[in-house]
């Protein structure tokens, strides 16, 4: 990172650690430390410190993991989505129905359900930059309008709110194809458990952070959320940047639509639905700026991993586990205001 | 018109061009020429229609009436993209940069050099860095960090990357939006020096501005814009600064103007 050319005396005030403290996620990352102490010191069953306890809590992450540094993504690139949750479900249910009720094979149908995906993230950002409207408004439309959706057309094929039997083949044996898909999505790895949706997170995360940081297209993100007009003005293409992002967002919904389905071999309608949140709540916990612009992928899987300690965390230490959603809401508005409180610190002032 | 435009067609030309939005007419009839390597200066006051002019130049509004030449040839921009394709980068005046972002990730904004093959095609961030840094200092703004956000510079480095960005990238014909009026003496005097080399350099520059007096230092030519026409133009050997200033103010604030002027000679 620190590029050692012509010494300047007036870079001297930016030390490595005043650059550190400027990364985005700091705030999340000391959180993140905390957190993970407490934890380990309030466990009452010995294991969260445990290679066993870490594959718990990892499981949880990931699944918000992959889709917060979506989420993230979108955020530096100055939008919302508020239907990330809920295609969690629509994913899991139009893979779950073209298999099972039309037979189409499992490899083909995961492929339609990831065209299927980017044609709702397309149609959300399409909606965003030709309306105008706030995404808030679009994605809440597009959340509730899958809602009905997915209850309503899972009702109607299979007469029950769940899709299930995607495993079994139609003479009875294991449906042809189903074991290399999960494989793919839902294998477990080592003597530990440790879930392989945790290399799906690690590996988006480290793919989503190059993207941002050294790529044009993460330049034009950072661009496209912190000023749109002057972006415009330079000649980066906003209205396909957003879209672009709208897609990604869809679409790792449906890659963890697709684990779920692999995973559990069916898929409730009312799957995924309030979820969106949670991711939004990562991607704030890990820095990234409401209003845009501002923000990391890096972000984004550390405000993910507090939550997976969190939800593992206080089963482990044997509490009632309701008390999870005050640790959120106590998590956010702490990382928020912190992050704040070390911006103005160590940025200096901003107009 | 001046000599030039006849042996060799004008870098950028408008022919009685007009914009209406709905039945507001924004610009009507405005004609002028921007003659290669020389600086056209557009003088106007507040709603006279030079951010609307500025727009259709630089390919934001496409015009309502009217025909637009680069390089002698008809031409119609539909995008911002396809004015700069065609050599006409623009500064605006407050909209020209991303204040959270870096430095040299401004100035690289929407031409990011890179290197290898999708997908691996990754940003040259060092070359950028340090080509960044070292375009500032010719224009004798020495940025202390390319990786300090733009929204920490002053007006006039913020001006100066814009100017020193345009620049770089070739920019046959360039537009700057009231370039010198959130800055301070000084830094007027640099960013008018720079106007100076660039059109000295081959580039065709556009100053648009309500200050005469930068005007006069700085411009081969004059148009002055008033509630949507254009109603003179002045080459530098036909108009004395006094007659400009005079023409622009229209006579009602000439006091307040003399103690500039007294100022600043």
């Amino acid at each position: 990172m620190s590029t050692t050319t012509a010494v300047d005396d007036r870079v001297a005030t930016t030390s490595s650690f005043t650059r550190l403290m400027r990364r985005p996620e700091i705030g999340a990352f000391m959180g993140a430390l905390v957190v993970y102490i407490f934890f380990a010191l309030v466990d009452q069953t010995g294991t969260f410190f445990s290679l066993d306890g870490t594959a718990r809590w990892t499981d949880v992450a990931s699944t918000y993991g992959i889709i917060a540094v979506a989420v993230a993504m979108l955020m530096i690139g100055g939008e919302f989505d508020l239907s990330s949750g809920v295609m969690i479900g629509s994913s899991g249910l139009f893979a779950g129905l073209l298999i099972t009720e039309y037979n189409i094979a499992v490899w083909p149908a995961i492929l339609m359900t990831f065209v299927f995906a980017a044609g709702i993230g397309f149609t959300n950002g399409w909606l965003v930059v030709t309306t105008g409207l706030p995404s808030f408004i679009v994605t809440l439309a597009m959340f509730f309008s899958l809602r009905g959706i997915n209850l309503g057309v899972t009702k109607v094929l299979t007469d029950t709110v769940r899709v299930a039997g995607v495993d079994e083949g139609p003479d009875g044996g294991m449906r042809p194809g189903f074991e290399s898909a999960e494989a793919v999505f839902a294998s477990t790895l080592t003597q530990y458990n440790f879930r392989i949706a945790v290399v799906w997170w690690i590996a988006l995360t480290v793919i989503a952070t190059l993207v941002l940081t050294r790529t044009k297209f993460g330049n034009w993100i950072y661009a496209v959320g912190g000023d749109a007009n002057a972006a415009r003005n330079v000649g980066v293409p906003v209205r396909r940047t957003k879209i672009v992002l709208f897609m990604y967002v869809s679409m790792s919904s449906c890659l963890v639509g697709i684990i779920s389905l692999t995973r559990l071999k069916s898929m409730q309608a009312g799957q995924g639905v309030t979820q969106e949140f949670i991711f939004i709540i990562a991607a704030v916990v890990g820095g990234c700026l409401l209003t845009g612009g501002y923000g990391s992928a890096i972000g984004g899987t550390i405000g993910a991993a507090i939550i997976g300690m969190a939800f593992i965390g206080i089963a482990y230490a044997q509490w009632n586990t309701d008390w999870t959603w005050l640790f959120l809401g106590l998590i956010l508005f702490a990382a928020v205001f912190t992050n704040s409180l070390i911006r103005r610190r160590f940025q200096g002032a901003r107009r | 018109m001046t000599e030039v435009s006849t042996n060799e067609p004008a870098a950028l030309a408008l022919e009685n061009v007009g914009k209406r939005f709905g039945s507001v007419i924004a610009l009507q009839d405005v004609s002028m020429s921007v003659p290669k390597n020389q600086v056209t200066c557009v003088l106007g006051d507040n709603g006279a229609g030079k951010s609307t002019l500025i727009k259709i130049l630089s390919g934001v509004y496409t015009p309502t009436e009217g025909q637009m030449y680069v390089n002698g040839e008809q031409t119609t921009f539909n995008s911002p993209r396809e004015a700069l394709d065609n050599g006409i980068a623009t500064v605006y005046q407050d909209l020209a940069t991303v204040p959270l972002m870096a430095v040299w990730r401004n100035f690289y904004l929407g031409n990011e050099p890179t290197k290898g093959f999708w997908p691996f095609r990754g940003l040259r961030t060092k070359y950028a860095k340090e080509s960044c840094k070292a375009e500032m200092a010719q224009m004798g703004i020495d940025i202390r960090d390319p990786e300090q956000p733009v929204g920490t510079l002053s007006g006039g480095e913020r001006q100066a990357v814009s100017i020193a960005r345009a620049v770089h990238f070739g920019a046959n014909v360039l537009i700057l939006d009231e370039p010198t009026s959130a800055l301070g003496v000084k830094q007027s005097g640099v960013v008018l020096k720079h106007i100076r080399t660039a059109a000295e350099s081959g580039v065709s520059v556009v100053f648009i501005t309500h200050n005469p007096h930068h005007a006069y230092l700085v411009g081969d030519n004059f148009y002055l814009l008033n509630r949507g026409r254009m109603l003179a133009e002045y080459t530098k050997d036909t108009v004395s600064r006094e007659e400009l200033v005079k023409a622009m103010a229209g006579g009602a604030e000439l006091d307040a103007l003399a103690h500039e002027l007294g100022a600043e000679t």
